[in-house]
């Protein structure tokens, strides 16, 4: 069986919402470089919903994959929504990752989040820190911060 | 176009190889151990193939023990030295921060059990040098075992000057030489060597067989119990089609080992002159004292693993020492150990020539990977930080 699945070698070849957004309402970096892995989301905002969305990654095909695929599924969502996402749904919307892959998925959600709450904070919104998990140490990495 | 550079991860048969092997699957089948006239052929057969290996290696045919490969024989050889030197109150051995895992695991084996392990740095170059070798050596150092030819970087070590200095000491010297037999002239008398190891699918032979080389007078500890095999010292019966194709494979890759060698340099030093064009990129390992074949760069601002997936899709075979394709947590040990950070070692690409690559492929791998580094670089928010000048290039 090959390693990754048709779907994520899809995302991983033909990635989409690739970029920058100029101007961004939120961004969001997490990972390290040290790790192997860096993703970088931008948010465009109108109205709470995402009216755009780009990523920057430097790592692996599923980090890539991953990336890609979390900016589909957020992309016109409302805010609310788009809160709600999880590796778990990113994963299996790739159909599966090999279990030392996971941790792309992971990245994928708390980079989203974590531009999110970049334009809460920005805007001085309002908004329960309950959903946001502190990004800074993402468990997955390894050896030396 | 399919194109492998993959060679330090294994080789393809040669005919050659393949063709001895077949007699022995299904007409010379008999087990060597057998008293018919069957198994006594196979004997015959496994005896020739011991003296031309040893002919190659410059020792006797009895001196020969055939394994499973590499690392069968890299473990047994320092589990035997580690016996012979507990038996005479040594436990301290020397070695080097980037030898293959089958050499460092074994070794943390040894020092949960007492032993005392030096493991010597290497350079910037990836080299180490007889006279570190020689400051290291104690009073009660066992086994002195460091790497002919490294697998991932290709360097090639002064194993004949590190032999002189570990006899005229008396200790021990073992090489794991599995990515430099068949690629590089090898004599265990010249060069000092008391036990060597390795693997015939390294030089176009088959997967599953290998030779350990341990001087006359050097009992080897079992490290497979059971049969007579092999005088006693690894068990099981031989594999005689593997033993015949390994022969035959070493053969005629020492025999070709100066026209060879010609042709894989002249591609290798194209290779890194193109490659040496991409901004921000390093060649791992001295640029002339390495394997004819090997080829291997860091890529500031990339990741290594989705560098292999596009470039198997633009059908070329290579290999990576970031941690994604290993499914480790580190990157390549060997890179880090050569000096190069975590974050420059993910970014890592080895290819790995035989002659059966043209010097068109070359031409095509430069122009692949140029096009591939720039593509993920574009997407690599890394990459970004450092163009705008947020962060600082470690490679200049």
């Amino acid at each position: 069986m090959a390693l990754y699945s048709e779907k994520v070698m899809d995302h991983f070849r033909n990635p989409r919402n690739v970029g920058v957004i100029e101007n961004a309402d939120g961004i969001g970096e997490v990972g390290n470089a040290k790790c192997g892995d860096i993703m970088k989301i931008y948010l465009k905002i109108e109205n709470d919903i995402i009216a755009d969305v780009k990523f920057e990654t430097f790592g692996c095909g599923s980090a890539i994959a991953s990336s890609s695929m979390a900016t589909e599924m957020i992309k016109g969502k409302p805010l609310s929504e788009a809160l709600t996402l999880t590796n778990k749904a990113v994963a299996e919307a790739l159909d599966g990752l090999p279990t030392h892959k996971l941790h792309c998925s992971v990245l994928a959600e708390e980079a989203i989040k974590s531009a999110i709450r970049d334009y809460y904070e920005r805007n001085g919104i309002e908004y329960d820190h309950k959903l946001f998990p502190d990004c800074g140490s993402c468990g997955h990495c390894c050896g030396e911060q | 176009m399919k194109i492998y550079v993959d060679n330090a991860a294994t080789t393809k048969m040669s005919r050659a190889a393949v063709e001895a092997m077949l007699p022995y699957m299904s007409e010379i089948y008999g087990n060597p151990s057998s008293l018919h006239s069957d198994g006594q052929a196979a004997a015959e057969a496994l005896y020739s193939a011991r003296e031309r290996i040893a002919a190659v290696l410059g020792c006797t045919a009895k001196e020969i023990t055939f394994t499973s490969g590499g690392s069968e024989s890299d473990t047994q050889a320092i589990i035997t030295a580690a016996k012979l030197g507990e038996s005479k109150g040594k436990k301290h051995i020397i070695s080097t921060a980037f030898e293959h895992h089958a050499v460092l695991h074994t070794l943390e084996a040894l020092e949960k059990q007492g032993f005392e392990i030096t493991l010597l740095d290497i350079d910037e170059y990836g080299l180490i040098t007889a006279e570190q070798v020689k400051n290291a050596l104690r009073e009660d150092t066992c086994l002195v075992t460091v790497m002919f030819a490294n697998n991932e970087i290709g360097t090639i070590q002064p194993i004949g000057e590190i032999g002189a200095v570990c006899r005229a000491a008396g200790v021990l010297f073992h090489t794991d030489a599995v990515q430099a037999v068949g690629h590089l002239n090898i004599n265990v008398i010249e060069q000092n060597i008391d036990i060597l190891s390795l693997s015939a699918h390294k030089f176009h032979g088959p997967k599953g067989a290998g030779v350990l080389y341990a001087r006359k007078g050097i009992a080897l500890q079992n490290v497979i119990f059971g049969g007579a095999q092999e005088r006693g010292k690894r068990a099981g019966t031989e594999n005689i089609p593997a033993i015949m194709g390994m022969a035959k494979a070493l053969e005629d890759s020492a025999a070709n080992i100066s026209a060879n060698s010609e042709k894989l340099i002249k591609m290798r030093n194209r290779l890194i002159n193109g490659l040496s064009e991409i901004p921000h990129s390093i060649l791992n390992g001295d640029r002339e004292k390495r394997l004819p074949g090997n080829v291997n760069f860091c890529f500031e601002g990339i990741e290594g693993e989705s560098l292999l997936l596009l470039l198997d899709d633009k059908g070329i075979a290579a290999s990576s020492g970031s941690a994604c394709t290993s499914g480790a947590l580190d990157p390549s040990h060997v890179l880090l150990a050569l000096g190069r950070p975590h974050e420059i070692a993910h970014g890592s690409l080895r290819l790995s020539l035989s002659v059966e690559n043209t010097d068109e492929e070359i031409e095509y791998i430069i122009t692949a990977v140029k096009e591939v580094v720039e593509y993920l670089r574009s997407m690599s928010p890394v990459w970004r930080d450092l163009v705008s000048g947020k962060k600082e290039f470690v490679i200049k």
